[in-house]
């Protein structure tokens, strides 16, 4: 009894090593950026710099809040962030689909995959003349550019992970006589997991990029619009006050995608690390 | 009883890994099935188990012909081959899916609890050693009660002590349902600690070279004298094997270094 239980404390350590904590460790990587801004503003704010063209962290603040308190900021982010949803769920669905017809079909895999790795070759931006002139300047040419940017890495990482799976697993499905569908739901399915959610992540940054990308190039409201009208009215800090707001709401994106899928991987003896 | 009725298996490559092979096994007979590497013994178990189809010939179970995965068959691969999503528990119950939950957990407690895991049931697989994963696997195999169980070397890439500990756990199985057991092994020791009748193979094709009889009675010592007069029958009778047919006496160098 006693050895029992001493094994079972011994083993106990490890799986609370496994979860990373955002605290302690993640901190240090604080440290550089923070000192980076006082520094800029105590710079700023002894006159040893203007900080017009570099706004000191104060002003950009400011900034933030003002437009957070007007209500401006969240429609921007609102807008960003519906295109964003909206091309993910298209792409990566998209992506997901294919990925699993040419993984699983030799066939559509030598039928599509070619094509697909051409049109892989061109840079997704390139096609934003062609999607002005089909889909319009609205909503649509926007969301499918970044269905565009998503659906590739989806479309690899789903068709690479189920070309990947041990044919050694699937050989312990068919020993016990398992369906096409039981296999595929027992067995394919769980093995392809991990490598999908991380193929998602990928698309989801993507996604992002590309949001910026299409607002960019002409939006009435986004976050990306709020870059150009800083750019056109001369406003960096408004400029910059944009790009954190991106940065906040792709990890926390990133962050609600991990929290919502990691514990489908939490038996991978290498989950900790990739997700 | 299981009937193996001529077996030839030829590959796409022309590469010929067994020639008119014939055995056939008692209910609930062990039968230790040795030989170098390159007699076919894996692609045997293969076909067994339905896993892929012989060239020619033709294999029964209790009159029942065999050519696709068999409810009655179960097998145990050289390598545990868990699913790591799965906790051991529901890795050992993976083959009763149909059964209500109940008596699934029943079942899979009980194998666990014989084969000394039942506090490991809900860790997961990457949690086990690699003799405790083995045994999971064994288990999933047993549960699934086989009437034929087939063992692919599954005890070869352990050590000596923890094969010896395997062993103790697979009779201990085994002693509950009786099922019968094809073991492939390279190990002589293992053959003469488990089996009834040891046959040995011949590669290149592989085919059936001499059956040994080894009626010993359980439990077995590996050193009393009976085991070790086995032993020495079955490494004269391999080693026999592992030279080309016509040849009487000549010795080749590496002929006894083929068989570990």
């Amino acid at each position: 009894m006693r050895s029992v239980e001493a094994g079972s404390l011994a083993l106990a350590p490890a799986p609370a090593r496994a979860p990373r904590l955002p605290g302690g460790r993640g901190l240090i990587g604080l440290v550089l950026p923070l000192a980076l801004a006082l520094a800029w503003e105590a710079a700023v704010r002894a006159g040893l710099a203007q900080g017009r063209l570099v706004p000191p962290p104060s002003r950009v603040l400011a900034t933030l809040w003002g437009l957070s308190a007007s209500g401006e900021l969240w429609t921007h982010v609102l807008a960003s962030l519906s295109r964003v949803a909206a091309g993910f769920g298209f792409g990566a669905v998209a992506g997901i689909a294919v990925g699993a017809l040419t993984g699983t079909l030799p066939l559509a895999r030598r039928l599509v995959d070619p094509s697909l790795q051409a049109l892989r070759a061109i840079p997704s931006i390139a096609w934003v003349p062609l999607f002005i002139l089909w889909f319009g300047i609205f909503e649509a040419s926007k969301i499918t550019l970044i269905a565009v940017g998503v659906f590739f890495p989806v479309y690899l990482g789903v068709a690479g992970a189920i070309a990947g799976v041990d044919r050694k697993l699937v050989e312990v499905g068919r020993v016990f006589r398992l369906s096409r569908l039981a296999l595929a739901r027992r067995i394919l399915l769980p093995a392809v997991l991990p490598a999908t959610l991380v193929a998602l992540r990928t698309g989801l940054g993507l996604g992002f990029m590309f949001v910026a990308a299409a607002e960019l190039l002409g939006a009435s409201e986004g976050l990306g619009y709020l870059l150009l009208d800083g750019q056109q009215l001369g406003k960096p800090d408004q400029i910059v006050a944009a790009i954190l707001a991106f940065a906040i709401l792709g990890k926390l994106c990133d962050a609600v995608l991990v929290g919502l899928s990691s514990p489908l991987a939490r038996w991978q003896d290498t989950a900790r690390d990739t997700l | 009883m299981l009937i193996l009725d001529r077996l030839s298996k030829t590959y796409a490559d022309g590469t010929r890994a067994l020639a008119d092979l014939s055995l056939e096994v008692r209910a609930g007979e062990i039968v230790a099935l040795i030989g170098g590497s390159g007699c076919g013994k894996t692609t045997l178990l293969r076909l067994i188990a339905g896993l892929d189809r012989a060239s020619a010939g033709r294999i029964s179970l209790d009159g029942e012909g065999i050519a696709a995965p068999h409810p009655g068959v179960g097998i145990v691969f050289q390598e545990p081959r868990l699913l790591p999503w799965l906790s051991v528990a529901d890795n050992a119950g993976f083959g009763l899916a149909d059964l209500p939950k109940a008596e699934r957990r029943a079942r899979v407690a009980h194998a666990l609890e014989r084969v000394g895991l039942a506090e490991h049931a809900g860790r997961w697989p990457r949690d086990l050693s690699g003799g405790q994963q083995q045994r999971v696997a064994i288990t999933r195999a047993f549960v699934a009660a086989p009437k034929v169980l087939l063992l692919d070397e599954p005890f070869s890439a352990l050590d000596a002590l923890t094969r010896a500990g395997l062993h103790r756990h697979l009779l201990a199985l085994w002693e509950e349902s009786r099922p019968t057991v094809l073991l492939v092994t390279h190990d002589v020791a293992e053959a003469v600690a488990l089996a009834d009748r040891a046959v040995v193979l011949r590669p290149k094709p592989g085919r059936i070279d001499d059956t040994i009889p080894l009626p010993l009675s359980r439990p077995r010592q590996p050193s009393s004298p009976g085991s070790e007069a086995a032993a020495r029958t079955i490494l004269a009778s391999l080693d026999r094997s592992l030279r080309p047919e016509g040849e009487t006496d000549r010795t080749r160098p590496d002929a006894s270094a083929m068989w570990w």
